[in-house]
């Protein structure tokens, strides 16, 4: 079993399998795996293999290479080892892993990864995958996720995707999505590719568009820093800004709430629920965004956002039987909107620009997490602007329509919509929350438009659609109750099922089809007898004895 | 079609003037055979040199002897006879007759197995490249270039099972065999060892005596293969390879015997002033080569090697004398593994602990050579020993990769591997002193001061015989 609770905190100077360097423009992630600094017992690292906390450093790195360091236009992913780039996910982990701590590790390798696509088109900051060995699985799908991969010619390194022919399942980090949907590779030679677990190399890797170049060793370095400097040439990133340290997040923790400065999550075991309530910031937005850097960290649209963001992964990794999170807003719903506007009219200075696209992601997050998410607004809660994307985010919302017997004095809950609901926040379909909640009336969310700005309360909010319900006080606390219990009896496994179903409405995107698709199959056949039974090829792996195939075609 | 009849010019066992994919692909691989053997083969010219040529698989009389100029060499395609009835031995498909063709599952693996064994080959090949130029003699000589020609007949059995069994990819690979070359810094052979220079003799024979012996052993399981056409060719290598363990085995074996003469008849030790090589220099030699050789049979455990064998495509040496099921998913065996500077074992599935097995056989037969030299020092009333080094010494594969032991398996810190290293292995100053040692010596029945000559000549041949021509 991994160590209780699995930790996403992280930093360069503690890395045991990451170094981060940075030399003006680029920086070099170089993957250096200590086989002996698994997460969980029962494993060796072996050849740049990974589990999760090999993958926490690599996130961690990535959001510093955007907040600490914004003068870094290109990032050379490489290795440290000789002839081996990266050998994917570890085997022996996945064989010894329950199914869904594999699914949770795969969805977070996902979002990084899709992190770094993010950063590509919308931080000006170019990867560059160094292969300088084989690079099979897992470790090819990294290379995938960088913008350009220069393969070391030296007859015999490869790239490979050998899931299929060894192991009985899918590559589950994006590899069979990308290799035809980013690179372009014909879906015959992608299909000859996928079933050949020695791989592609050299020349015939960059015909089949797998690779963009390969270069002889003695001139791979200076192709690759060629690459990462023409790369960082055609950056939009500055030539020279001081960065935003991004400083150790402060948990108070017990057995039953952790808090953050901002938000709160308390664990319900027995109703099997974990509460989110996220706090407006309790200070003005700043006058501009030197002062938005002056306060670094605790600025508070990065400060809320990297605690939700560990917040949810958290609750993913160590509390996966609470299968409810009941979403809150508390504070000065003002200041919110405030600092979304500053937000809005900064979006062009670097700073502002990768707080709101890592809320962005962070909100996607969400979207992805297998959890039912119900939103519960409430009089003094704040969903406006770009915290009501956290109430749009969720399968249902439920609003007290006016205030509670108890407390008679307060106002009522409202909803504002503002511009973060119209475009800065995309869900991975490329769409808006509301978009996606209006697939069937675009008109709808036009005419949503004219609100903007307007408060809205209960009744007015269930006119236009914006919540499910809007029991008044009389109603509330029972309707709420029920939906809670009501959820926790059915199967856990039908509603991530059906919550994805609902929550991804109108186009794919490659992000869906690799959430949706992809991880969709590989989930299932992580779970069929062909791969996990004992006589399955993951299980056999490593056994040195064949799988034995039920051959029935499902 | 071409009008060279390469049934005449190839001899083999295998109906080529029949084929015609395989006459194709040969062909276009000639040539290139032929353009590699000019750049990377022998540096040395001669004319002619007296050299053994197999000719058939017969058991009497399967090779002619005669004097040959080396690019005119008939490099011959030739498998054991086959046995109508084979069956696999192990694996998962033990009792099945065995393949004529290769599986499509087992394809990728087959081809991979081929061409790692295939690129050792044309690599020593490389690495032997201009020892030619200070042979002690040409006895030695004439031994070097048989080593070389046949480890080039040995490539090309690798390159006739490509050819004929795996296709384009087979044809493309057998074309890469030619593409790496040893010590390149962009395309290196594929196994470490085979990018070491072989600088001197001594170094020579230690190869021959260590490392060609890894390849003994290597081919031993692949003529388990239920991949009838490998387990044959490979078979047919052994033969050969034979010679080869005779040259190494020899070789040290003479090196061993001068150097006991000069210490009896100077009564010293310190050898090297009256042109001899010191038994230190020798064991130091030694420690080297047989510590690089261990790497080349990877970990201990290893998975892949574990589908092989299950797969039928490779056995255990000696696999049908053994006693046991052959098939080993319930075995287990105890591995060498290093816990908290202390070599300690684990109990491992016997079928991922094939590694070991095949090293440990190995281990022993390099051990009856040491015995054999220690024979060789007694009878010159010697006392001081020759010995293997621990398994442990000098790894940089596999349980003891990283980790310091001494030669006696003793763990130490990195101060004290660094004080005894050059006890253990060899020096800049032992390498530069056995290379001032290495001068040509040409003349029929002469030798070089470091050497004893051979107790017998080739082929019933005296030692005087004119073995080679040179240019």
């Amino acid at each position: 079993m991994p160590p209780t609770p699995v930790r996403f905190d992280a930093h360069p100077d503690t890395y045991r399998h990451w170094t981060l360097s940075v030399d003006g423009a680029v920086a070099r992630l170089t993957l250096d795996v200590d086989e002996r600094g698994g997460l969980v017992e029962g494993y060796e690292l072996k050849l740049n293999s990974y589990d999760l906390g090999v993958d926490i450093e690599l996130y961690d790195a990535l959001q510093r290479i955007r907040f600490e360091h914004p003068a870094v236009k290109a990032v050379v992913v490489g290795s440290a080892k000789e002839k081996v780039f990266c050998a994917g996910a570890n085997i022996r982990m996945l064989a010894q892993s329950a199914h869904s701590w594999k699914v949770n590790f795969c969805k977070f390798t996902n979002e990084t990864r899709n992190g770094m696509e993010d950063a590509s088109a919308h931080s000006g900051i170019a990867f560059v995958a160094a292969v300088n060995g084989s690079a099979a699985g897992g470790g090819y799908e990294l290379a995938l996720a960088c913008d350009e991969i220069v393969l070391i010619d030296d007859g015999s390194s490869a790239v490979s995707l050998p899931e299929v022919p060894l192991l009985g399942v899918l590559p589950g980090t994006g590899g069979l999505t990308r290799v035809v949907d980013k690179r372009g590779v014909r879906k015959d030679l992608a299909d000859v590719f996928a079933t050949k677990a020695d791989g592609v190399r050299g020349k015939t890797a960059v015909d089949w568009k797998l690779v963009d170049a390969t270069v002889p060793r003695s001139r791979f370095a200076d192709a690759v820093a060629e690459r990462a400097a023409a790369a960082a040439a055609r950056s939009t990133r500055p030539d020279a800004a001081e960065g935003v340290a991004l400083t150790p997040l402060v948990r108070d923790e017990s057995d039953t709430r952790i808090a953050y400065t901002h938000v709160t999550v308390d664990l319900d075991r027995a109703a099997r629920t974990a509460t989110l309530t996220v706090g407006a910031p309790t200070t003005p937005a700043p006058v501009d965004p030197d002062a938005a850097r002056r306060e670094g960290a605790a600025f508070w649209p990065l400060a809320v956002t990297r605690e939700l963001d560990d917040a949810i992964l958290h609750l993913r990794t160590n509390e996966n039987t609470l299968g409810t999170w009941i979403l809150k807003t508390a504070g000065d719903a003002d200041a919110v909107l405030a600092h979304d506007a500053f937000l809005a009219a900064h979006a062009d200075d670097w700073f502002v620009n990768e707080v709101r696209h890592y809320l962005k992601r962070t909100l996607k997050r969400l979207d992805v997490t297998s959890r039912t998410l119900l939103a519960l607004v409430e009089p003094g809660s704040c969903f406006v602007g770009p915290l009501l994307e956290l109430a749009l985010a969720a399968d249902r919302q439920y609003m007290l329509d006016g205030v509670f017997e108890d407390a008679p004095d307060a106002a009522p809950a409202e909803l504002r919509l503002s511009d973060a609901n119209f475009g800065a926040y995309p869900m991975g379909n490329g769409l808006t929350r509301l978009r996606s909640r209006f697939h069937g009336d675009p008109a709808h969310v036009e005419a949503l438009a004219k609100h903007l700005g307007e408060p809205l309360p209960a009744a007015e909010a269930l006119a236009l659609g914006l919540v499910t319900y809007a029991p008044d006080d009389i109603d509330y606390e029972d309707e709420v109750r029920i939906v809670v219990e009501e959820r926790a009896s059915l199967s856990p496994d039908a509603l991530t099922g059906m919550e994805a179903n609902h929550r991804f409405t109108g186009p794919e995107t490659p992000e869906t089809k690799i959430f949706g698709r992809l991880s969709a199959w590989q989930n299932w056949i992580f779970i069929r007898p062909n791969a996990a039974g004992p006589d399955g090829a993951l299980r056999k792996y490593g056994t040195g004895q064949r799988a034995d195939f039920d051959n029935e075609r499902v | 079609m071409s009008t060279i009849n390469y049934s005449e010019r190839i001899p083999n066992n295998v109906n080529l003037s029949d084929d015609r994919r395989l006459q194709r692909a040969l062909e276009s691989w000639q040539p290139k055979f032929l353009s590699w053997w000019g750049e990377m083969g022998p540096a040395l010219p001669t004319t002619d040199v007296y050299l053994r040529t197999a000719v058939s698989v017969q058991r009497d009389g399967w090779a002619h002897f005669g004097h040959v100029a080396l690019p005119e060499y008939r490099w011959g395609i030739f498998l054991s006879e086959r046995q109508s009835e084979r069956t696999i031995a192990f694996g998962r498909h033990k009792g099945e007759k065995a393949w004529q063709q290769v599986p499509g599952e087992h394809r990728a693996d087959l081809q991979r197995l081929i061409v790692i064994q295939g690129d050792t080959e044309p690599a020593s090949v490389e690495q032997q490249r201009h020892l030619g130029a200070t042979a002690p003699s040409l006895y030695d000589l004439r031994n070097l270039f048989q080593v070389n020609v046949e480890e080039g007949r040995h490539l090309w059995a690798m390159v006739y099972l490509l050819h004929a069994y795996f296709g384009r990819d087979g044809r493309d690979e057998a074309e890469s065999l030619l593409l790496r070359n040893s010590g390149s810094e962009d395309a290196p052979r594929i196994l470490g060892a085979f990018n070491e220079p072989t600088p001197d003799w001594l170094a020579f024979y230690m190869f021959t005596y260590f490392t060609d012996r890894d390849g003994k052993y290597q081919l031993g399981t692949l003529k388990e293969s239920a991949f009838d056409p490998l387990a044959r060719t490979c078979d047919f290598m052994l033969k050969e390879e034979a010679h080869h363990m005779m040259v190494g085995t020899t070789g040290i074996d003479r090196v061993v015997t001068r150097t006991a003469e000069l210490m009896r008849e100077h009564d010293t030790d310190d050898i090297a002033r009256f042109g001899g090589i010191p038994l230190a220099v020798i064991q130091r030699y030694l420690n080297f080569h047989y510590s690089v050789s261990l790497d080349l049979f990877g970990s201990e455990t290893s998975t892949n090697v574990a589908n092989y064998f299950t797969n039928g495509l490779k056995g255990r040496w000696q696999e049908e004398r053994r006693k046991d099921d052959h098939v080993l998913t319930d075995g287990h065996v105890m591995v060498d593994a290093v816990a908290d500077g202390r070599l300690t074992t684990v109990e491992t599935p016997a079928l991922v602990a094939l590694n070991q097995d095949l090293r440990a056989e190995y281990t022993a037969d390099c051990g009856s050579g040491v015995t054999r030299w220690n024979r060789i020092l007694a009878d010159h009333g010697i006392d001081t020993p020759l010995t293997l080094p621990h398994h442990g010494f000098n790894r940089a594969v596999g349980a003891f990769a990283g980790c310091h032991l001494s030669p006696a398996g003793e763990f130490l810190t990195v101060e004290q591997w660094e004080a005894g290293r050059h006890a253990w292995l060899p020096s800049d100053a032992d390498m530069a002193f056995v290379s001032s040692l290495m001068r040509p010596v040409y003349e029929p029945g002469r030798i070089a001061s470091w050497v004893a000559p051979p107790r017998q000549g080739i082929n019933g041949q005296p030692f005087e015989y004119e073995y080679a021509h040179l240019a």
